[in-house]
């Protein structure tokens, strides 16, 4: 789709021709890239290139999708939450298992945004970009299942505390409230740091722009960024200050998650490894899912140069340690179970290997523990196609331990008149695939309308040396300065 | 290279974004104003009833007991409604041919019952009983306000769930002797914990007290 891309640019350039990927490179950037060059390549795709036509066949399809997810809401708001196949021992089914599953991805942005950038990592920096919008689209699908699940999403507002006329405060003992500052924040530090992070280069898409609209509209959101030295301090500083803020969220928000089970008594749920399993599992899914989008992002807009193979083979070892932890937290699950003797602990773990759920049981710990010891291997860690499938794997892994986590817990629970059996309805599976279509529908206009890879920070990568014209670039940069309005 | 923005837009920008707290924080008030305005809770709106029936006439002028016609407040959760019945005990002989009283004569013939609009009207997930509030000594007055100076009756108080509150939770301030829950011009002058201990008035806030 996007491989003819280059050639469609803009015609006074020579057609690029993709060199050969050196597979086992160490670079983070491939070399020969100039300031100019940097900027170019990642502005073009948003300002010159030519849409490609599969770009909007993508979107039209996710774009079917959050039309499936519009009508499963209205059904919903309509029929009421009895649609779903919640019944009364399992009162948590996919909304909450969905839920764990977008917030756990969110986590590889802020993960790779704030510590990596704290931890002075430089490889981030091609990648951070869309891993922090897919942290904020993902949190929006998050957000959208415990809304919906309230029953009567026009009064999720009473989730916050506020002076109202009921005289009432939300129950502070409650996880679940927990859940709602934790997230909410999550949500708000996540966009602000993406943000932040955009104002240099929304100067830059203004400044490059031909058309008058988009140079308003990239105007406005640059907030009169002028490249003056006295803002690139101030942007330094903000910048750091939101990663300090953001670096603890990455460890408090699945935490949070985790008290929602930890918390509870129930057999299964009542464990102190929960924390840091959590943790460990929503670092482990996000990282699947940004491969998952990087691996066909580089490939259909060409940015092999600034998405290296040693991107990806990092990427690869955070899921291969991530993954060996959760794996250590299944094994400590049945350890727990069987080294505390209770009837109920003991009668969980036989239940998930042997019970109704089995399959599921085992599915999860072929995808989770087992298909990710495969990237010990360098040959696998630098074959496209197989990290490309193992990523999709984890995040299968990682949905169905949330199932697993949600239903074999409730649906046997201490007492066995009550036990029964649960499975998602049409309304249920519809919802989450459709939560799917509109999260790949905002990763395609984010693709179209911003530049996915950070220009600023790659343009630090670049050694100044390089740069052929560094006076006239400089004098450029300061005439252009004079476009914005503040 | 021309200016995207005229330079007026420094000024506006920055009125813009300090100003969307303001904004913000303004609409949220306003919101809480209108929540707690009569518009939401009909607290002082007069309803259009039926016949304009007067309390001030018949309570003050008159000097009816509240029981006259609300019978069964003493020992059940509603307090009833009269039937027209008991308005044709005296109405019968008195302004039997007033035209305003028609309705009453039409429904009292045709043995069918006045539609009054009910002021005092709790949502359906509320549990109210208003015997067990007599029985405590809660006057009729502490809700319903001065009814007997009320021509035409409207709502006192918003029967939000804080002004329930108010009282659930601290009784020594409303709480009056027994003898003079349905006296509408008697005020304690003073706290009266003792009557909380007395009657026995356990101030009652869990949520099933009155959403069963």
């Amino acid at each position: 789709m996007a491989s003819d891309g280059p050639s469609q640019a803009a015609p006074q350039k020579p057609t690029e021709q993709p060199l050969p990927e050196d597979r086992l490179t160490k670079a983070i950037i491939r070399e020969g890239h100039t300031l100019g060059s940097v900027t170019d390549k990642i502005s073009d795709i948003v300002l010159t290139r030519k849409t490609p036509r599969g770009w909007y066949i993508g979107l039209g399809l996710s774009f079917c999708l959050v039309m499936l997810m519009l009508y499963s809401i209205g059904n919903l708001l309509v029929r009421g939450t009895g649609i779903w196949g919640l019944n009364a021992p399992v009162g948590w089914g996919f909304a909450i298992i969905n839920f764990v599953w977008w917030v756990g991805i969110g986590h590889a942005g802020t993960l790779i945004s704030a510590i990596l950038l704290l931890l002075n990592q430089s490889w981030r920096t091609s990648i951070n970009r869309f891993a922090e919008a897919m942290t904020l689209f993902a949190v929006a699908c998050a957000g959208l299942f415990p809304l919906l699940h309230v029953g009567r999403p026009w009064l999720a507002y009473w989730l916050f505390p506020y002076p109202n006329t009921m005289a009432l405060w939300p129950q502070f003992r409650s996880p679940l409230l927990w859940d709602v500052f934790a997230v909410s924040t999550y949500a708000t530090v996540s966009l602000l740091f993406w943000y932040v992070g955009l104002i240099p280069d929304l100067a830059t898409l203004r400044d490059s722009s031909r058309s008058r609209t988009k140079k308003v509209v990239y105007g406005i959101l640059a907030m009169g960024w002028r490249n003056a030295a006295r803002h690139w301090e101030r942007y330094e500083t903000a910048y750091l200050l939101l990663a300090g803020l953001a670096a603890p969220l990455v460890v408090s928000v699945h935490t949070v998650v985790s008290f929602d089970f930890a918390v509870a008594v129930i057999p299964g749920w009542h464990a102190t490894i929960m924390p840091p399993y959590f943790v460990a599992g929503a670092v482990f899914s996000g990282f699947a899912m940004v491969v998952t989008l990087a691996i066909p992002l580089r490939k259909f807009y060409g940015l092999q140069d600034f998405i290296t193979m040693r991107h990806l083979q990092n990427m690869a070892k955070v899921m291969l340690a991530t993954g060996m932890i959760v794996s250590y937290g299944y094994l400590m699950e049945i350890f727990t179970a069987w080294y505390s003797g209770s009837e109920y602990e003991l009668h969980m773990i036989a239940n998930r290997m042997g019970g109704e759920y089995s399959v599921a049981f085992w599915s999860l710990i072929t995808c989770n523990a087992l298909v990710p010891q495969l990237l010990w291997s360098e040959r696998v860690r630098t074959s496209l196609p197989l990290l490309f499938i193992i990523a999709i794997v984890i995040n299968i892994g990682m949905w169905l331990e949330r199932f697993i986590i949600v239903v074999t817990s409730l649906h046997n629970d201490y007492l066995p008149s009550s036990w029964d059996s649960y499975a998602g309805t049409f309304w249920d599976w519809s919802l989450y695939i459709g939560t799917i279509g509109f999260f790949l529908s905002l990763v395609f206009l984010f693709i179209r309308f911003l530049p996915m890879i950070s220009i600023s920070e790659m343009r630090m990568l670049v050694p100044a040396a390089e740069d052929p014209e560094p006076e006239q670039r400089l004098t450029e940069d300061s005439e252009s300065s004079q476009g914005g309005g503040e | 290279m021309t200016q995207i923005f005229h330079h007026s837009f420094n000024t506006i920008s920055r009125v813009s974004i300090f100003g969307a707290v303001f904004m913000a924080a303004t609409l949220a008030w306003v919101g809480d104003r209108i929540h707690r305005s009569p518009y939401m809770t009909q607290a002082d709106v007069v309803r259009a009833q039926p016949v304009p029936f007067s309390h001030k006439h018949h309570v003050q002028g008159l000097g009816l007991d509240c029981r006259y016609c609300h019978t069964t407040v003493e020992e059940s959760a509603f307090a009833g409604i009269p039937p027209t019945k008991t308005c044709m005990t005296c109405h019968s002989q008195l302004f039997s041919d007033a035209d305003i009283l028609a309705p009453v004569r039409e429904s009292y013939q045709s043995d069918r019952s006045l539609e009054w609009t009910r002021v005092h009207d709790l949502p359906d997930f509320a549990y109210f009983d208003h015997s067990v509030h007599l029985a405590k000594g809660i006057g009729c007055v502490s809700c319903h306000g001065r009814v007997d100076e009320m021509p035409l009756m409207w709502r006192e108080n918003s029967l939000n769930m804080d002004w329930c509150l108010d009282c659930h939770r601290d009784p020594g301030a409303h709480v009056r002797p027994k003898e003079r829950v349905f006296d509408m011009d008697w005020f304690p002058a003073e706290r009266r914990d003792d009557l909380v201990e007395e009657y026995e008035i356990e101030s009652l806030t869990s949520c099933s007290t009155c959403h069963r």
